[in-house]
């Protein structure tokens, strides 16, 4: 502890983060809420000419959340507590300042000039890796750079031993590599023919094999982006914010290695019924069910951590954030599983139920916990104590009710669409035409939407607690122990 | 053995790399050869058919339409004969999309023709009452990229070996002689269509944006 006090840690790449982290929320949040409006109300389409159709927002939502929004929160948090868990300052090398500076620069003009692009149309089609190839270069540089930033860290420390986070941070760093590096292996057509565009490239897999790699790469994106680095927020953050020691050692242990054995494998699953070979669809059904097991884990052992404390959840909004988190995490890695099973694939595979599912993970487990890990970080990097707990006690339940519309909306709209798809009539003629199974819908996409909404009205006032809270807010003395200080 | 990885960051980093790795090795490459051929009769896409498909790349008209027909009655008798893999051999990327916001394409050759799809991009409502797609005036207006369907046709024919100027296959040949036949198809189809400003634009030596994507869903067989 005293070391602890010692130290004085250097939060100003966090810091850059966390702006990061709240602007590219509200831009991916945004266009979420506008796409999700669109689907009920078609007129909507035409508020921005060709740049704001449904099809040209859609890949800007999904990356402006995924690579804006969410990894700006991951490098945030890693930047607060990579130091800590390490016990070493950033100020203490020169060189990993430079890098992580260098770092935050390159990944803003990435993000920004994606952003650019998208909008235009230029995307190479695959989900979650739609960035042509100077973009995807760009993201390897910045990936790079992150890395150094890890180990350079760990090269230093003074804490001899990992803690938790850091194993999966790491495996962030090294999981998202693999993955991005593979996905993205392209050839640029200008290069070879001398012809059109020089930033265009054909993809180097075809058909099949190329399917094959996506959702390897897709599904796994989940895991490393959507799921490792949030555990390795909520080992962090939890404990620190409650003051309980993590329920179980040993438990940890299982579900990191677990999730990480299990996970790779369960990409087939969203080929179930494809044209990929049969025993990989199965091995991707079967291991989806086992990862129930190192997920649960997690959940589990964030749980049990509270154990005996559960009056915090009264007492300490964040708390009640992380809490409902991993509640969610253990719905979502049900639910996926449930979907994975093949007979059921059948009929939830291409529908509104796996929208459903995304979200319910993302908004439920992935922002509650970086909103909550970004409220925590706040009091201690800006010395000031939170604004407003009455204010975070509202988000919790606008953000919660919104959650509860979109995933409840869309588990009606998936199972309807899904079962009037192969309804037959009494000849065995299909009883819908195509248009029937979309109209149907329509009220399910406006109450989606409207839950979108409440989460973005949500965002918006962890945005104004926030900057209050950066700005306004009344200082505190000295670093807070455990429970975040804040005025009521 | 854990406690020991825990204090050497090198030797974890290797053991997350090796446990999380093998699965990719062990799923993905055994059969790629075999999903990489062809059925017999799958042609890679012509110059005009490959820029239409980078239009409905570039409007990611995949994320609400999947070209995947699964081995059910019920999507066979919507859609037609369920896919093969082979018949996916020269798409680059492949296209099956995870939603069906609107129908199945991979067999819209069959049952849809260039003035269906022209009313349909311009209003899909007109065609489609209740339809909530919206429309594509743009591809009206924006001319067709064929340089660079050439240069990606010519890419996969020197990279991937793709048979273009093979017998019974399609003709690539030079960029000069590319375009002309690319011109040629555009003709047949803009023949087809109503817009005047199409057909005035190609008098001009303009294909737009529309013609080269009618080419590519009419060639989705």
């Amino acid at each position: 502890m005293q070391e602890k006090n010692a130290l004085n840690y250097d939060y100003s790449v966090a810091k850059c983060f966390t702006y990061a982290t709240i602007l590219f929320g509200i831009i991916g949040m945004l266009i979420g809420v506008v796409i999700a409006y669109q689907m009920a109300f078609p007129q909507l389409n035409y508020l921005a000419g060709e740049y704001g159709t449904y099809s040209r927002l859609r890949p800007l939502h999904t990356s402006g959340v995924i690579f804006g929004f969410l990894l700006s929160g991951i490098f945030a948090t890693w930047y607060y507590v990579g130091q800590r868990v390490l016990k070493v300052s950033m100020a203490e090398s020169k060189f990993l300042m430079v890098v992580g500076k260098l770092h935050f620069w390159i990944y803003m003009i990435t993000i920004l000039t994606a952003v650019v692009t998208l909008f235009m149309g230029i995307s190479t089609s695959k989900e979650y890796a739609e960035l042509e190839w100077p973009l995807d270069i760009a993201v390897v540089v910045l990936w790079v750079l992150w890395g150094i930033s890890i180990f350079g860290l760990v090269g230093i420390r003074r804490e001899k031993t990992l803690y938790i986070s850091m194993w999966y941070y790491i495996a962030t760093f090294l999981g998202v590599a693999m993955l991005y590096l593979f996905n993205n292996m392209e050839v640029p057509t200008y290069f070879v023919s001398g012809y059109g565009k020089w930033y265009h490239s054909v993809s180097m897999y075809a058909g099949t094999n190329d399917a094959m790699v996506q959702w390897w790469y897709g599904h796994n994106a989940v895991a490393f982006v959507f799921t490792v680095p949030i555990i390795a927020m909520i080992y962090y953050f939890l404990p620190k914010e409650s003051g309980q020691p993590v329920f179980s050692y040993k438990l940890s242990l299982l579900s990191f290695w677990g999730l990480m054995f299990v996970y790779l494998w369960a990409g087939g699953h969203h080929l179930l019924f494809s044209t990929v070979p049969d025993w990989v669809q199965t091995m991707g059904s079967i291991f989806s069910v086992i990862l129930i097991l190192p997920s649960w884990g997690s959940a589990i052992n964030m749980l049990l951590t509270m154990k005996g404390q559960w009056g915090q959840l009264k007492e300490n909004p964040l708390v009640k954030f992380m809490v409902l988190a991993s509640t969610f995490y253990m719905l979502s890695t049900l639910e996926g599983p449930i979907q994975a099973i093949k007979s059921v694939n059948a009929l939830a595979h291409f529908t509104d139920w796996i929208p459903g599912h995304v979200h319910d993970g993302t908004l439920g487990w992935v922002g509650f916990m970086t909103m909550a890990a970004l409220f925590h970080m706040a009091p201690r990097m800006y010395k000031r104590e939170l604004y407003s707990k009455k204010l975070m006690e509202s988000q919790f339940w606008v953000q919660t009710t919104g959650i509860v519309m979109y995933f409840s909306s869309m588990w009606i709209a998936g199972i309807t669409q899904g079962m009037m798809w192969r309804a037959t009539d009494q000849y065995g003629n299909l009883a819908y035409s195509f248009i029937d199974t979309v109209t149907v819908l329509i009220p399910y996409y406006a109450l989606r939407a409207t839950g979108g909404l409440l989460y973005l009205v949500g965002f918006f006032m962890f945005t104004y607690n926030m900057y209050k809270t950066m700005t306004a807010s009344k200082a505190i003395a000295s670093e807070p122990q455990n429970a975040s200080p804040m005025a009521a | 053995m854990f406690h020991w990885l825990e204090r050497n960051p090198f030797f974890f980093a290797v053991g997350v790399f090796l446990v999380v790795a093998y699965a990719g090795v062990v799923t993905i490459l055994p059969d790629f050869m075999e999903s990489a051929r062809p059925v017999v009769g799958t042609k890679p896409y012509s110059v005009l058919e490959l820029a239409g498909r980078q239009i409905y790349i570039k409007d990611s008209c995949n994320a609400c339409h999947s070209q995947l027909v699964r081995p059910f009655k019920s999507e066979t008798d919507r859609y037609g004969m369920y896919s093969l893999s082979g018949e996916y051999a020269y798409d680059r990327p492949f296209l099956w999309g995870s939603k069906r916001t609107g129908p199945d394409l991979m067999r819209v050759g069959n049952y849809r023709t260039t003035d269906w799809h022209e009313y349909h991009m311009l209003n899909p409502k007109s065609v489609v009452p209740g339809s909530i797609m919206p429309a594509y005036k743009h591809m009206f207006k924006n001319n067709a990229d064929i340089d660079t369907a050439y240069a990606e046709a010519y890419t996969v024919k020197t990279v991937f070996n793709v048979p273009y100027d093979k017998p019974d296959m399609p003709k690539l040949g030079t960029f000069d002689e590319a375009k002309k036949d690319a011109f040629e198809a555009a003709a047949v189809i803009v023949a087809d269509m109503k817009s005047t400003e199409v057909k005035e634009a190609f008098k001009r030596g303009e294909i737009k944006e529309i013609v080269a994507l009618v080419a590519y869903l009419n060639s989705l067989k």
